[in-house]
């Protein structure tokens, strides 16, 4: 601990020293600030770049981009790919750029969103054949797809749209009908996971806008509205940035993935899986991370107490995204209604971390017991050759897994490896 | 052969007229050699048009016009990638990109990186001005996913000289979110930016040596 704080007292006088000589350099009229001194202004509010350190390893950390184009089919890592004991991995449906959230259709149409292209694509199984078509184009950000009822629910960055009976109209899909627009258009976490909850509504994240904010009433939260738009309510605070989540088969309580803020350290703090138990639960930030870090700059005035703790840590910067309970026949009785997750892997990390499936265990009371690789090979020499991002499982009880830098989706199955049938 | 003729006749007409009817005719000839491109052609042969405007050599000698040389390749891969998609509106970039393969966008990509990097501009800067939009620089950390020497890497552009009228531009149009990127990076780091001091940083950039 000792360790800890001694250079966070220096780094923090520092801030305070140069905080102080940026005031006094701003009430001259010509400011001949030092560029020594310049470094340690203190950033505006809302400034993704608030707690980076100023040194040479910090300034090698940048966010990763994937690249627009899908890999070819015959380009894809799926042979660096390491499945645990008895699991396989194979190539599902490939030449998707940028593929995302995973939602199934009653028919077998698996629909894949994108962040960075435009596009909403459609696996179709028929007779036996699987291609892959655009189902929709032109959308801004279209991340989040969910499928009730026959109708496919799509989230852009600031609105959520429909196509009702969309396994019936594959091949003349019309535009998507818009149901909810009352969001905010903010880049940054932006972007949304969504799905249709035990409640028959449909669950839509907002987070926070930046890395590490004091946000307003219309961010940090998961609402969840009624199938027609109307009837938005607030149902989790304190959340900074979710991209996915489902319900217990059990207890029918949502459980949600949750980032933790950049920069504050390589190590901490971890993102989060938390448990929703009822309306109005908040879960820390921008003031406590992972259930026990006051924030170093918003936590003062508060006490990680007052939120609610995760159930389970998921890693440092790890990007866990995507998650859905293993309710199938095809794995291990040990996997039953264990927690399928993807984590898409750090960038804010010299060392990076993540880039794998895990299994999450539960134990009696809900909480995680154990985390237990699925698919690793992602992270290679400490560079992606490609990063999951959602997880989807199929009726057969395989499981589907995007990844957004190939634009590519592969099947999880248990036991002697079979081709898909759906 | 017939490239060539056409690209001399471009230049040629170029040198006889001003303003938007040449920038017009010059796009106009340059989108016809596009499309008229065979594969046979070398990637250099093909790429002769992107430089009506955006200069020979990597350096670009056009208002608003980005300088080309040295530029990170997945940067310029995303870029072609979003002109062709319409994902960034710049008509005649997309008109340029339209008819582009996969493999195409990559060709010019790495084409483009292998150019020169562009120069700074040969008279020195105003050195209090440089001082003072080095400070802002730093306050902002353009240093950290560009880089010390703002070079960048991957899909991180290389912003070191460029024009100073495009990365004024570039900056204001991330800041009204008038440009998408292609993630959100730059709209949430210019958010936080004073318009005001859009125009010191993309001096220093642009003078940076």
């Amino acid at each position: 601990m000792s360790a800890h704080s001694s250079p966070r007292s220096i780094v923090l006088a520092g801030v305070f020293v140069a905080g102080f000589a940026g005031i006094a350099v701003a009430q001259q009229t010509a400011p001949p600030a030092a560029p020594a001194q310049a470094a340690a202004q203190p950033l505006p509010p809302g400034s993704p770049l608030i707690g980076r350190p100023d040194n040479e390893a910090a300034q090698k950390l940048a966010p990763v981009a994937p690249p627009p184009l899908p890999a070819a089919p015959d380009k894809l890592p799926v042979a660096k790919l390491k499945a645990a004991p008895g699991f396989n991995i194979e190539v599902y449906a490939a030449g998707m750029a940028n593929a995302r959230s995973l939602a199934l259709g009653d028919k077998g149409t698996v629909f894949v969103g994108s962040r960075l292209v435009d596009k909403v694509y459609a696996i179709i199984n028929k007779d036996g054949k699987r291609t892959v078509k655009v189902l929709a184009s032109g959308l801004y950000r279209p991340n989040g797809v969910a499928f009730h009822n026959g109708t496919l629910y799509i989230a852009e960055l600031s609105k959520i749209s429909k196509i009702d009976h969309v396994e019936d109209v594959l091949d003349n899909p019309p535009k998507p009908t818009v149901i909810y627009d009352n969001l905010p258009k903010d880049e940054a976490h932006g972007w949304k996971f969504i799905a249709v909850g035990p409640d028959d509504k449909l669950y839509v994240p907002i987070g926070q806008p930046g890395n590490n904010v004091l946000h307003d009433d219309a961010h940090g939260q998961i609402r969840r509205i009624n199938l027609d738009g109307s009837g938005a309510e607030v149902v989790a605070l304190g959340v900074r940035n979710t991209v996915g989540f489902d319900w217990n088969p059990e207890t029918k309580q949502l459980y949600f993935t949750d980032n933790g803020r950049d920069w504050l350290s390589e190590d901490v703090p971890e993102d989060e899986l938390n448990r929703l138990t009822k309306v109005g639960e908040d879960f820390g930030a921008p003031y406590c991370y992972q259930g026990n870090i006051p924030d170093p700059e918003f936590g003062w005035g508060h006490s990680c107490s007052e939120f609610t703790p995760p159930v389970g840590l998921m890693g440092p910067h790890a990007a866990a995204l995507g998650m859905r309970f293993y309710t199938g026949n095809m794995f291990p009785k040990a996997y039953k209604n264990a927690i399928v997750v993807a984590r898409h892997g750090s960038w804010n990390r010299s060392k990076k971390f993540g880039g794998d499936v895990v299994a999450v265990k539960l134990d009696k009371d809900g909480k995680v017991k154990s985390i237990e690789p699925l698919i690793t090979g992602f992270l290679q020499n400490n560079s992606y050759i490609g990063r999951p991002v959602d997880v989807l499982q199929l009726k057969d009880g395989s499981m589907l897994v995007s990844d957004d830098y190939n634009g590519a989706v592969y099947r999880i199955t248990y036991g002697k490896a079979k081709v898909a049938t759906q | 052969m017939r490239l060539w003729i056409a690209s001399s006749l471009t230049l040629l007409a170029m040198t006889q007229m001003s303003g938007g009817s040449m920038k017009r005719l010059a796009v106009a000839l340059a989108l016809g050699l596009f499309a008229s491109s065979a594969n046979s052609e070398t990637i250099e042969e093909r790429a002769a048009p992107c430089f009506a405007c955006h200069g020979e050599h990597g350096q670009s000698e056009t208002e608003n016009t980005p300088s080309l040389g040295g530029q990170q390749s997945p940067y310029a891969l995303i870029q072609l990638f979003m002109f062709r998609e319409k994902l960034r509106v710049f008509e005649p970039m997309n008109d340029m990109a339209k008819s582009l393969s996969d493999d195409d966008l990559r060709s010019f990509s790495d084409f483009i990186a292998k150019l020169p990097k562009p120069k700074p501009p040969p008279e020195a800067p105003d050195a209090a001005r440089m001082q003072r939009a080095e400070a802002l620089v730093t306050k902002y950390h353009c240093n950290s996913c560009h880089h010390q020497d703002f070079s960048g890497a991957d899909n991180v552009p290389r912003i070191a000289n460029q024009r100073e009228d495009y990365l004024a531009k570039t900056l204001r149009e991330y800041k009204d979110n008038s440009r998408h990127g292609y993630d959100g990076t730059m709209a949430d780091v210019m958010g936080a930016v004073p318009p005001e001091q859009i125009s010191d940083l993309a001096y220093f950039i642009a003078h940076v040596r």
